[in-house]
């Protein structure tokens, strides 16, 4: 056996500044709880993370489909913007940057995001809420750095901009999540998918949002870094929860059809080749009281009048080999010219069958296309399909 | 049993060599999930790739240990490739190879020998 042993692809966290080194890896605050529930540790996006526990990536997955799983996402970046000119000088300054309508977002809500370039490629995909007084972003680990040099450049210097280093994120999703952190937080019965609250728990605030990146209902909650072993713990003890390593959440997310930022969406992708275009409002669009003024606006709103020249669209491989990033993408079962390429892809352990995503021109785009992906030299029929993979259970 | 660096077991039935991967192989890939065999009858050259072996981590291969045919494949593992995570080193055997001469076996590590080289 070849050891392709490494496990988790480690490469998979990512943007240009953040480079998976095997020295000087970071740690979450919940390291030393990874280790002692048998974690295992690989580098990700400069950090020592737990890719897995002794369950493994399959039970770790169904776990969380069918009870409740917890994941540590300290990694993640969370970031506070406050402006001298209030809420409003906020949102108006962070709309010059991602074209997502922030203005309109309503108090203790969020929405995704995503940073554009100039050339209307994708920086970095992010979760923004409103908080009733400033706004608080979460970004991916592997592009923190970026994004938040980022925002000191290019955001006016009414815009102060605090990356949030004391406090840790956990994720708990799953059916049974809502049960399991009613009983530390009742509150939450009462959040619906996508608020986001700021709660006194035993005179501590808990930032929690009904969210995650799972294609679950469920929780991400930001606590302080000192206590957030303490409850991690008190999660971990429920009947319903268990500890979810990376691997579960990469095969979690590829499921639900979400994009893993440096791979599925990059600099060159735009929001409507990425099919993301859902996340842009009709506000910011050609016509919009508040169109365009982000960077890349030329692209993206001429892409969302003329259409694109390929897009991302979920993949089923019609027999059971799993096809991986970077499998090529052909129009026919001899043609010589590749059409495109797969960008995740993998074994979804709730659907029982190998899925994937992938861009393609756009004539090849409709559901139902049957095309060919190259695998060990063979050319095999995949099936161009609607995602979610399987269907979300967000509680709207 | 004998046993090669590539984490691959070697045990003698009938004058065939039956091979497969060991528990800690296994353990290490994690939950298999997709596994493509060699098509019986081919003769196959030692450490020629001829197995493909899928995880929900990874993709790995499976090489020929020696010079030989292969006589016989598990399709039981086409169709149930997770035998591998449950019992790796009994029914989850990949193939069944006759080889010119058995004495070359010897050259193998023994168990001890393999437990020494994994820790």
């Amino acid at each position: 056996m070849v050891p392709g042993f490494s496990g988790f692809d480690a490469r998979r966290a990512d943007c240009a500044l953040g480079k998976d080194k095997m020295t000087d890896l970071q740690r979450t605050p919940l390291y030393d709880f990874h280790v002692a529930h048998g974690g295992k540790m690989v580098p990700f996006a400069g950090y020592d993370m737990p890719v897995q526990y002794p369950a493994g990536v399959m039970k770790e997955h169904l776990q969380t489909r069918t009870s409740a799983g917890l994941f540590d996402v300290s990694h993640m970046g969370q970031v506070e913007l406050k402006s001298s000119q209030g809420l409003e000088g906020a949102m108006l300054a962070l709309e010059t940057l991602v074209p997502v309508s922030v203005a309109g977002l309503k108090a203790d809500r969020q929405r995704y995001g995503i940073f554009t370039n100039d050339t209307g490629g994708i920086l970095d995909d992010l979760m923004i809420a409103n908080t009733g007084d400033h706004l608080f972003l979460v970004v991916n680990a592997a592009c923190k750095a970026q994004d938040i040099a980022h925002m000191q450049a290019n955001l006016p210097d009414h815009v102060t901009v605090t990356e949030i280093t004391d406090r840790a994120l956990l994720a708990l999703q799953g059916p049974k999540a809502e049960d399991a952190l009613a009983r530390l937080v009742p509150h939450v019965t009462s959040m619906r998918f996508m608020d986001s609250h700021r709660v006194d728990v035993n005179g501590v605030e808990w930032w929690i949002s009904r969210s995650g990146y799972t294609g679950e209902d469920g929780f991400e909650i930001s606590i302080p870094a000192d206590i957030a072993t303490d409850v991690a713990a008190q999660l971990e003890a429920m009947d319903e929860v268990e500890l979810i390593g990376l691997g579960a959440r990469d095969s979690l997310r590829l499921e639900a059809g979400l994009c893993l930022y440096g791979h599925d969406i990059d600099t060159t992708t735009s929001p409507v080749q990425g099919n993301i275009a859902w996340a842009i409002q009709g506000i910011r669009k050609t016509g919009g009281a508040r169109a365009g003024g982000f960077p890349g606006a030329d692209r993206i709103l001429s892409e969302f009048d003329n259409g694109a020249d390929k897009l991302r669209v979920g993949l089923l491989p019609q027999g059971r080999a799993p096809m991986r990033e970077g499998t090529p993408l052909f129009a026919t079962v001899d043609s010589t010219d590749q059409i495109g390429a797969i960008t995740s892809g993998g074994f979804g352990p709730s659907v029982e069958r190998p899925i994937a995503m992938g861009y393609v021109p756009t004539k090849f785009s409709q559901d139902g296309t049957e095309i060919f992906a190259e695998l060990r030299g063979k050319r095999l029929p995949v099936t161009v399909a609607p995602m979610p993979f399987r269907p979300s259970t967000y509680k709207r | 049993m004998k046993f090669t660096e590539e984490h691959e077991w070697l045990r003698v039935e009938d004058d065939l060599v039956v091979v497969g991967i060991t528990e800690h192989a296994a353990a290490q890939l994690g939950d298999v999930v997709f596994i493509e065999l060699p098509d019986e009858g081919i003769t196959v050259t030692k450490d020629e790739e001829i197995c493909v072996i899928e995880s929900v981590k990874a993709a790995s291969d499976i090489l020929a240990p020696l010079d030989g045919e292969i006589v016989e494949v598990n399709s039981l593992l086409v169709d149930e490739p997770s035998k591998v995570n449950e019992d790796a080193i009994g029914d989850a055997w990949f193939f069944k190879m006759k080889i010119e001469d058995l004495s070359v076996l010897d050259d193998f590590m023994s168990e001890a020998e393999y437990k020494a080289l994994i820790g």
